[in-house]
């Protein structure tokens, strides 16, 4: 029984950790190859199935009149985009989350869960909900296919992941921290900012990787709001695709775009491992 | 604790939200009273989309079964896998760390592009799935078979979320107390039925949680749909979503567009609150 159990367990293990790296591992030979190895059929191993190139690498950095993918702008704009979002969701979301945690709020049969409950709710609406007025509303106000356009949808998108994350985070924090700052002679903002705020940097954290991680992973809302003018990197990877833009540069850039938020999942192991994260997600 | 200052707190947060999305809402409800075209702008017609809806568009009743299919069978192999895995790698395993780490990775990687990937990935000649398969003398057509595409939907969904429901179990599972594995320990209970009467019901409120949260998310399916097989072949793979899209940002139907979307929202609130009541029944009934 228990030697069985142990084999299935190691052979499940050992069968998910390929299918997880099988994609990763065929990017990566893909980018590699030229074009009589990649339409001979399918190849796997450079030098014995296939003569490696560095074809696909190189158009990365080439300029888009030399035959080069261009991805490094709209590279920045993602960078651009999912940042100050995150930052502005975070810096409102963690205000809201705490007068949310701390203080009572009663506006007729609205009470603190209700008001909780609508920000978090808004991950329910379907994007495409949204899709269509906000194509129509950015396009009167002339945002559409622009950052500042953009950032203000993402806000809508992540404010609700740093509200649901920081409010829990509060309730975890002791009152008598607050409490014992209050007495001591500190302002309500005192004691939030000198005393509250630097005990919850773990909460801030975690919260903040949950932004950048669903802002650099939107697809939908760049892909519907802007254009030509502004482009964010998965929109431009998915162009890429649907053109004729060949296997190896379509690998190498799907690569170096999927590569920085893998640095994410082993801060997010560091923070489950030290328990954290049990306090930050409900 | 009760100071004037919390508004200044609550109130920017809040209303910031609110004034982004308060125009939008109100627009899609007075759009969907509409006929809408770049020419003439509104025009007021009642309730004329919602009766073409519910009487005369199959199309998007299909759309949406289709998409319950999909976003219930993903989110139950989620669940099922994602337990499994945070179940063997929560204690006395080898490279525990190095396990963890990997698990989470596909969801730290941005949808479409995996999913640019995957389509080359089961190209059905020049990918390698089907240079396997071809030494049985098989070759799936992974993207142009109704039913193979949903197959290959329903994979990259699970590759891609699988890891997010893992995060949740697993966190969860870390923080369970011990003392009850203690007493079954004590009382001698095999691994099983330490399974069954102690882990499972210790971790039916996350699992109500994670399954709610990765459900609300399954329910959004269009990325991935759109990048590999665009709603095809034919409209085998098309959801709600990625119809109302069509209809609205391709034909420009808008009015008709925001009354799909507006009566789609209806039921996503309605089913999942459902949902959410009748996991709580079964999984908390103790």
């Amino acid at each position: 029984m228990g030697k069985l159990y142990k084999f299935l367990k190691y052979f499940f293990i050992t069968f998910w950790a390929v299918f997880v790296v099988a994609p990763f591992l065929w990017a990566l030979t893909t980018s590699f190859k030229d074009f009589n190895s990649v339409n001979g059929g399918a190849t796997y191993i450079p030098w014995v199935d296939f003569e490696p190139k560095l074809e696909g690498w190189r158009v990365l950095i080439k300029s888009p009149a030399n035959g080069g993918v261009d991805i490094i702008e709209p590279y920045f704009n993602s960078l651009f985009v999912t940042c100050t979002a995150s930052l502005i969701s975070i810096v409102l979301g963690t205000l809201s989350a705490y007068a949310l945690s701390r203080f009572t709020f009663k506006a007729g049969f609205v009470k603190n869960n209700d008001i909780t409950f609508f920000f978090i709710s808004q991950r329910i609406m379907p994007p495409i909900v949204l899709s269509i007025p906000f194509f129509l509303f950015l396009g009167a106000i002339n945002l559409l296919d622009s950052l500042i356009g953009l950032i203000i949808v993402y806000i809508v998108l992540l404010m609700p992941i740093a509200v649901w994350i920081m409010v829990d985070f509060f309730n975890k924090v002791p009152r008598e921290i607050d409490e014992t700052a209050l007495i001591d002679g500190c302002n309500p903002y005192q004691a939030f900012f000198k005393v509250v705020l630097p005990n919850s940097i773990p909460g801030l954290i975690v919260a903040g990787m949950f932004c950048i991680i669903f802002g650099w992973i939107d697809f939908f809302f760049a892909f519907i709001l802007t254009f030509t003018e502004v482009q964010l990197l998965p929109v431009k990877i998915v162009a890429l695709n649907s053109s004729i833009t060949p296997w190896w540069s379509l690998s190498a850039s799907a690569l170096v775009s999927v590569a920085p938020l893998i640095i994410v999942a082993f801060i997010v192991e560091r923070y489950l491992s030290k328990g954290n994260l049990s306090g930050a997600i409900k | 604790m009760n100071f004037k200052q919390k508004y200044v707190f609550l109130f920017p947060g809040l209303f910031v939200l609110i004034g982004i999305l308060i125009f939008p809402i109100i627009f899609v409800v007075r759009l969907s009273l509409s006929g809408w075209n770049s020419y003439n702008g509104l025009n007021f017609i009642g309730l004329e989309n919602y009766i073409r809806l519910f009487t005369d568009d199959p199309r998007f009743w299909e759309s949406f079964f289709r998409l319950s299919f999909l976003s219930v069978t993903t989110v139950i192999l989620q669940y099922v896998i994602g337990f499994a895995l945070a179940h063997m790698v929560w204690k006395d395993i080898k490279f525990q760390r190095f396990f963890r780490v990997l698990f989470l990775i596909p969801m730290m990687t941005t949808p479409v592009i995996m999913t640019v990937i995957w389509r080359t990935f089961f190209h059905e000649s020049l990918g390698p799935v089907n240079d396997i398969l071809s030494n049985f003398g098989m070759s799936p057509k992974w993207l142009t078979d109704p039913v193979l595409a949903k197959v290959t939907v329903i994979i990259v969904e699970v590759w891609q979320w699988t890891p997010f429901m893992f995060l949740l179990l697993l966190a969860g599972l870390l923080s369970l107390p011990k003392e009850p594995f203690l007493a079954a320990a004590i009382d001698g209970a095999s691994p099983i039925r330490k399974f069954l009467y102690v882990t499972f019901p210790l971790m039916a409120p996350i699992s109500i949680g994670a399954i709610i949260i990765r459900l609300i998310e399954a329910s959004k399916i269009m990325d991935t749909v759109y990048v590999l097989t665009s709603g095809g072949p034919g409209t085998s793979t098309e959801t709600s979503s990625f119809y109302i899209f069509i209809k609205g940002l391709r034909e420009f139907q808008m009015g008709y567009a925001a009354s799909m979307s507006f009566t789609y929202l209806i039921i996503m609130i309605i089913s999942l609150t459902v949902i959410a009541k009748v996991l709580t029944k079964l999984m908390l009934k103790d």
